[in-house]
């Protein structure tokens, strides 16, 4: 049998999405065998830092009842001495029973999937892909309506920002509207809109929050990257008119929520934190589940 | 004497005919240039290679031809012309006589022949690995970081 990888949440479509997701609520329902990968070795390959990514892996492998490898840090490993990374993934194949990977190329993680004799997971590559972060924002999204023909709102650095790309690009599968509002430069790039429209999909630009907050069913919000501007002064500037205020929310629906896949600068205000709107710490909570999901699917 | 034959007896004076090797005809006026680098000759290697460009045709307003000789194209070699120039016909001469007529077909994936744009993609390290596109009816399509190639290709071409 061919080795299972999660490499793009393009690799899935819309029933094994739903599929995933199922499973990723019977699992935070308690009703999972705590046993299941008993036995099992991740390896978790991060060459850039990350706190949820990675610890959420090793939480959901630790509950599944099989342990965690790693190497401290990038520095402390052979890719410092210049090994490549198709050897790197080659040698922790014969170490682990499946690999996450994070890393700053483009690419990396399809590039490990060719190496690897084990599965391989995708935490994120450069500004490419991170699909378990895109699950788990689906699965905070159905907890709290179903994704079918929603209204979604996706606020800031739409082209950097690799969690605005793969949740547009699943949306595209539930028939969802999509609201943009970005700033100048930094809007959804041609080539995401332009695959988008040809699947149907109808995208409306913003200029600001206040005219759409009313029309949406979440608000996904991103963050805002300092070093994209040329100094801080239009950096603050800019990052004011797309925060997030409990006075704002109060002209949106009664259900919407707001979700952001952290961590959070200025972007959204401390006090919706109490908000009903608030789900970004659930969200954030949710990777458990989905990605002792995802880790079943490929190693069991 | 018709246009036609005017047209073919300039192709003549233009090149000369080969006994053994491969022609690459209808090729689109101005890529001659393109359909050799794509098939990775350079000065370096063996070929002797002759090439017109801009030739009046009857069926294209302006046609390049490719003549190659003592090499006889692979299927995979004349597929990539496809990529720039998708009327372009293959002629197999074996002494003097066309012995294989051929059209090109437009790939589904190509490796190692067109460099991928974006400077973030691991194909544009150090790995071990060729360049691989999927081809797209909208462009190539990066194997390893999905970025689309719509426009000037052969300026991407390694």
């Amino acid at each position: 049998m061919a080795t299972r990888h999660i490499i793009s949440i393009g690799d899935f479509d819309r029933s094994g999405i739903d599929s995933l997701l199922d499973h990723a609520r019977q699992i935070d329902n308690k009703n999972y065998d705590k046993n299941a990968l008993s036995g099992k070795i991740l390896a978790v390959l991060f060459f850039e830092p990350s706190t949820r990514t990675r610890m959420s892996f090793e939480s959901a492998i630790a509950r599944l009842g099989g342990t965690s490898l790693s190497v401290g840090s990038v520095d402390a490993c052979s890719i410092a001495k210049g090994e490549t990374l198709a050897d790197t993934i080659r040698v922790v194949s014969g170490y682990a029973d499946a690999i996450v990977i994070r890393h700053p190329k483009e690419g990396a993680a399809r590039l490990a999937a060719e190496f690897a004799t084990v599965p391989v997971i995708n935490a994120g590559d450069g500004a490419g892909q991170h699909p378990s972060q895109t699950l788990l924002d689906l699965y905070t999204i159905r907890q709290s309506m179903p994704i079918d023909k929603i209204d979604v709102a996706l606020v800031g650095d739409l082209r950097y920002g690799r969690t605005a790309h793969s949740l547009a690009s699943a949306l595209s599968l539930y028939n969802a509207r999509l609201h943009t509002i970005s700033p100048t430069g930094l809007e959804l790039p041609d080539t995401l809109v332009n695959e988008l429209v040809d699947k149907g999909m109808e995208i409306v630009n913003h200029d600001s929050i206040e005219e759409m907050i009313g029309l949406v069913d979440v608000l996904y919000v991103t963050r805002i990257q300092r070093e994209r501007f040329p100094d801080s002064a239009s950096y603050f500037n800019v990052a004011s008119s797309y925060r997030i205020t409990p006075e704002l929310l109060s002209d949106a629906k009664e259900h919407l929520i707001v979700l952001h896949p952290l961590p959070r600068v200025d972007e959204i205000d401390p006090r919706v934190d109490e908000s009903p709107h608030a789900r970004y710490f659930e969200q954030s909570r949710n990777g458990v589940p989905v990605r002792m999901a995802m880790l079943m699917d490929v190693m069991q | 004497m018709t246009h036609a034959g005017t047209t073919d007896e300039n192709e003549r004076l233009l090149i000369r005919r080969i006994k053994n090797g491969t022609v690459i005809d209808h090729i689109d006026g101005g890529e001659a240039l393109n359909v050799v680098k794509i098939l990775g000759i350079t000065g370096a290697t063996q070929e002797a290679l002759s090439i017109a460009t801009n030739v009046p045709s009857r069926d294209m307003v302006r046609k390049d031809i490719v003549k190659l000789t003592n090499r006889e194209l692979s299927k995979e070699e004349v597929d990539r012309i496809a990529l720039i120039s998708p009327h372009a016909t293959i002629n197999i001469i074996r002494n003097f006589k066309v012995c294989e007529k051929k059209g090109v077909e437009i790939p589904t994936l190509i490796k190692g022949i067109v460099r991928c744009p974006n400077p973030g993609c691991i194909s544009n390290t150090n790995e071990p690995i060729d360049s691989k596109f999927r081809v797209l009816s909208k462009g190539l399509c990066c194997y390893y970081c999905d970025w689309v190639i719509t426009k000037d290709l052969t300026s991407y071409i390694i």
